[in-house]
């Protein structure tokens, strides 16, 4: 009996995830991280409250399959939160998320599922995966597109793909809460939400005051023209697109546009001087299992919320690209990732640099 | 997958005897052993009869045993009541316990130190976890109201001189408790040879039921009651007796003193061969507690730069059940205060392992650990490097 480890959080996708593979026969066991928090905020550490814990563990036992809780918060520390305080400080909007996926769930989390003799990992994404003809894995969208998670997934290589499970991407959220009530496991959700498992619900700004003082300098505020109109709370304060919070009065309304990191000032400008028609990508992982060799038409998607938009892709090497629009894009923000689809399969993606 | 589960400290099954003579007392003899009528009569009865049988397989007489929910509550009933009723007495504030207590004991001991205004005095533990009676002996004085140490220690399996503390505080007049919990499925529990004035006993380490359990109370020893209401148990526990599980921990305890020396001789062996063959095949380990005087069914290690809740994770998906010196569900381990403690290292106490037999063990069972174990070992190693680069 094939054994395969399931990655748990105590929601309702990943219990039917491990239910749904429990009847297929698989050998399944269930894991979950424990992430670091600041000292004392342990308990509110959305990814794995005590209360998601015992939840998961309930399922697990309701499940019949063994439970464990893997210990991540010395390495989630050393490679997550610096990855999110090092993007700051180049002047970004980090998604620590995607390093997560990356590092600790398919790459820590695995190992330790690969040490107990499982083949595959499995988890509660709302994603499906192909096998093609020439042997190549497809990471495609959810059959449920209104939940489609593949962006976040966009950064798994062909090798963690052949390792992967997601049980769920073929069915509609209503079909899996229905699932949930015929195998009788709870069928509550963990509410939707972009905040960072480690900020505890607090806003990111509060964090970076108590861990990175350094980086909240205040500093100019400039228009597109040099001038300088105003004084910021420091680079790390604002996102690309913010038009609330700058302190300045102008007949017209004012949007962050820029970040000068080297002269710690901010740029301002009018709406119409916001949003690019062509942004650079790094750090590509071509999620398909081929470096494309031309140029190529894709639907872009430059946030995990944002709605996809045609653009032409220009790969230059191995794993960057340059991609441009027919309109200008008004919220392009380094730091966050851009991932291209061709109907319901994920090409690739990478770091917004600029 | 076949499972061995390999922790019996932690519990054992029921005894198939055991279960047979509870069976009755569910729903035949149902009664309420306060009641006055006939139903009430069998019961109490049975409750009694469960007494004699429990007070003369540990040397007391009936009156001096009374029926706890556990190891747990015994212990609670054994601080808690003795303390506040030396403290009306005598005036006495001072509780003397070792380092290496079960929480049972080491919480309690805390509790009436932070609530209640009683200073304790942490004992110190050689290297092996053992408390020596000259460590008790300088700390005792008139004013000191409870000693408790424990029988064996359920981490380190390690067993205290008993008889020479119990006779230290006789002499002071003062008394003495010790948790047999761990200690009562192979060691005598004769509270006269022991000199002990209370003693716990808790009824699933030996093949009973989870649930009930003993302390056993010498009479003049003064004790208040914790848990109070229709005055069951003389006054000293209140609430209606458990009967069928009372029952089971008489025939389980009978069996566990009848059948002690075939027991120990049977889990020694297994035990001896477990214990070698860690230290053989596992680079980097340390036996921890005391290399003969132990409990006979206990093993207990540590692994340098292994994290141990990671290495039962690891012995569980391979079918082992073995447990650690952190008990640990969430993922968060601390090393074991009892091996701090003991005076290890860090870095050595976070990796400990405890490796518990009982009568089911088989020789085979034990040879499929050793072949497991150094694999388990490697590969917590290997990830935990990974964890702290």
């Amino acid at each position: 009996m094939k054994r395969v480890v399931v990655a748990m959080s105590g929601g309702v996708d990943s219990s039917v995830a491990a239910a749904l593979l429990r009847e297929q026969g698989y050998d399944v066991v269930g894991m979950m991280l424990r992430l670091w928090s600041e000292p004392g905020k342990e308990d509110s550490n959305r990814c794995c409250t005590p209360d998601s814990m015992a939840l998961a563990r309930r399922v697990a036992a309701r499940l019949g399959i063994p439970f464990y809780v893997i210990d991540a918060r010395e390495i989630f520390r050393q490679t997550v939160v610096e990855y999110f305080l090092e993007g700051y400080r180049r002047g970004q909007t980090p998604n620590p998320c995607l390093l997560c996926n990356r590092q600790i769930r398919w790459d820590f989390l695995l190992r330790h599922a690969l040490a107990i003799g499982a083949e595959a990992m499995a988890t509660g994404h709302y994603a499906r995966l192909r096998r093609t003809e020439d042997g190549r894995y497809e990471l495609l969208r959810a059959v449920d597109r209104t939940k489609d998670q593949s962006y976040v997934l966009y950064v798994l290589t062909q090798e963690k793909l052949s390792r992967a499970l997601f049980p769920i991407g073929e069915y509609t959220k209503e079909q899996v809460r229905a699932l949930a009530s015929r195998f009788g496991l709870p069928t509550a959700s963990r509410p939707d939400s972009q905040d960072l498992c480690f900020l505890a619900g607090e806003d990111y700004r509060a964090f970076l005051r108590r861990n990175a003082p350094e980086m909240l300098q205040p500093g100019p505020i400039l228009d597109t023209q040099g001038r300088k109109i105003g004084v910021h709370q420091g680079l790390a304060a604002y996102t690309i697109g913010q038009r609330k919070g700058l302190g300045i009065a102008a007949p017209y309304p004012l949007y962050v546009i820029a970040k000068d990191v080297s002269a710690n000032a901010l740029i301002v400008g009018r709406a119409e001087e916001l949003g690019q028609r062509s942004l650079r990508v790094g750090q590509i992982n071509w999620t398909c299992g081929r470096v494309p060799e031309a140029p190529f038409q894709a639907e872009v998607k430059i946030r995990y919320t944002a709605r996809e938009v045609p653009g032409w892709v220009e790969p230059q090497g191995e794993d960057r690209a340059e991609v441009r629009f027919e309109m200008a894009l008004r919220d392009v923000t380094p730091g966050q990732a851009a991932v291209f689809y061709q109907g319901d399969v994920l090409i690739g993606g990478g770091i917004i640099e600029g | 997958m076949k499972r061995v589960y390999l922790d019996y400290a932690a519990t054992t099954p029921l005894d198939e005897r055991v279960l047979e003579a509870m069976l009755p007392y569910f729903r035949q003899v149902f009664g309420n052993p306060s009641s006055v009528h006939f139903y009430g009569q069998q019961a109490e009865n049975a409750v009694e009869e469960a007494r004699e049988r429990i007070a003369a397989l540990i040397g007391a007489h009936p009156q001096e045993i009374v029926f706890t929910s556990g190891g747990s509550e015994a212990d609670n009933l054994a601080l808690r009541g003795v303390a506040r009723a030396r403290r009306e007495m005598v005036g006495a504030r001072r509780i003397l316990t070792a380092r290496v207590e079960h929480a049972a004991v080491a919480r309690t001991a805390q509790a009436l130190e932070r609530e209640e205004g009683f200073q304790v005095e942490w004992l110190e533990v050689d290297a092996f976890g053992i408390v020596h009676p000259e460590t008790v002996k300088q700390a005792l004085g008139p004013d000191v109201a409870l000693v408790s140490v424990m029988y064996a220690n359920n981490e380190i399996g390690s067993i205290n001189p008993i008889a020479e503390i119990a006779a230290l505080c006789r002499a002071q007049g003062v008394p003495f408790h010790t948790d047999a919990v761990q200690a009562a499925a192979y060691l005598p529990i004769d509270v006269q040879a022991l000199g002990v004035d209370l003693l716990s006993l808790g009824a699933h380490k030996f093949y009973g039921p989870k649930g009930v359990g003993a302390l056993y109370v010498r009479q003049g020893t003064p004790l208040w009651p914790v848990q109070t209401g229709g005055g069951q148990e003389a006054g000293r526990r209140a609430g209606t007796h458990n009967v069928p599980y009372i029952v089971g921990m008489a025939r389980a305890l009978e069996l566990a003193v009848e059948e002690r020396e075939s027991r120990r001789a049977w889990v020694q062996s297994l035990r001896q061969r477990v214990i070698e063959g860690v230290l053989e095949r596992i680079p980097q380990a340390r036996l921890t507690g005391h290399p003969l005087y132990r409990l006979p069914n206990h093993a207990s290690f540590v692994f340098k730069g292994v994290d141990g809740n990671l290495l039962l994770q690891l012995l569980d998906a391979a079918g082992f059940a073995c447990s650690s010196g952190s008990a640990c569900k969430s993922g968060q381990p601390e090393p074991s205060e009892v091996l701090l403690a003991c005076g290890l290292e860090r870095e050595w106490a976070g990796g400990s392992l405890r490796v518990t037999l009982g009568a089911p063990t088989t020789a085979e069972e034990v040879e499929a650990f050793l072949d497991v174990l150094p694999r388990c070992v490697e590969q917590a190693r290997a990830l935990q490097g990974e964890q702290v680069r």
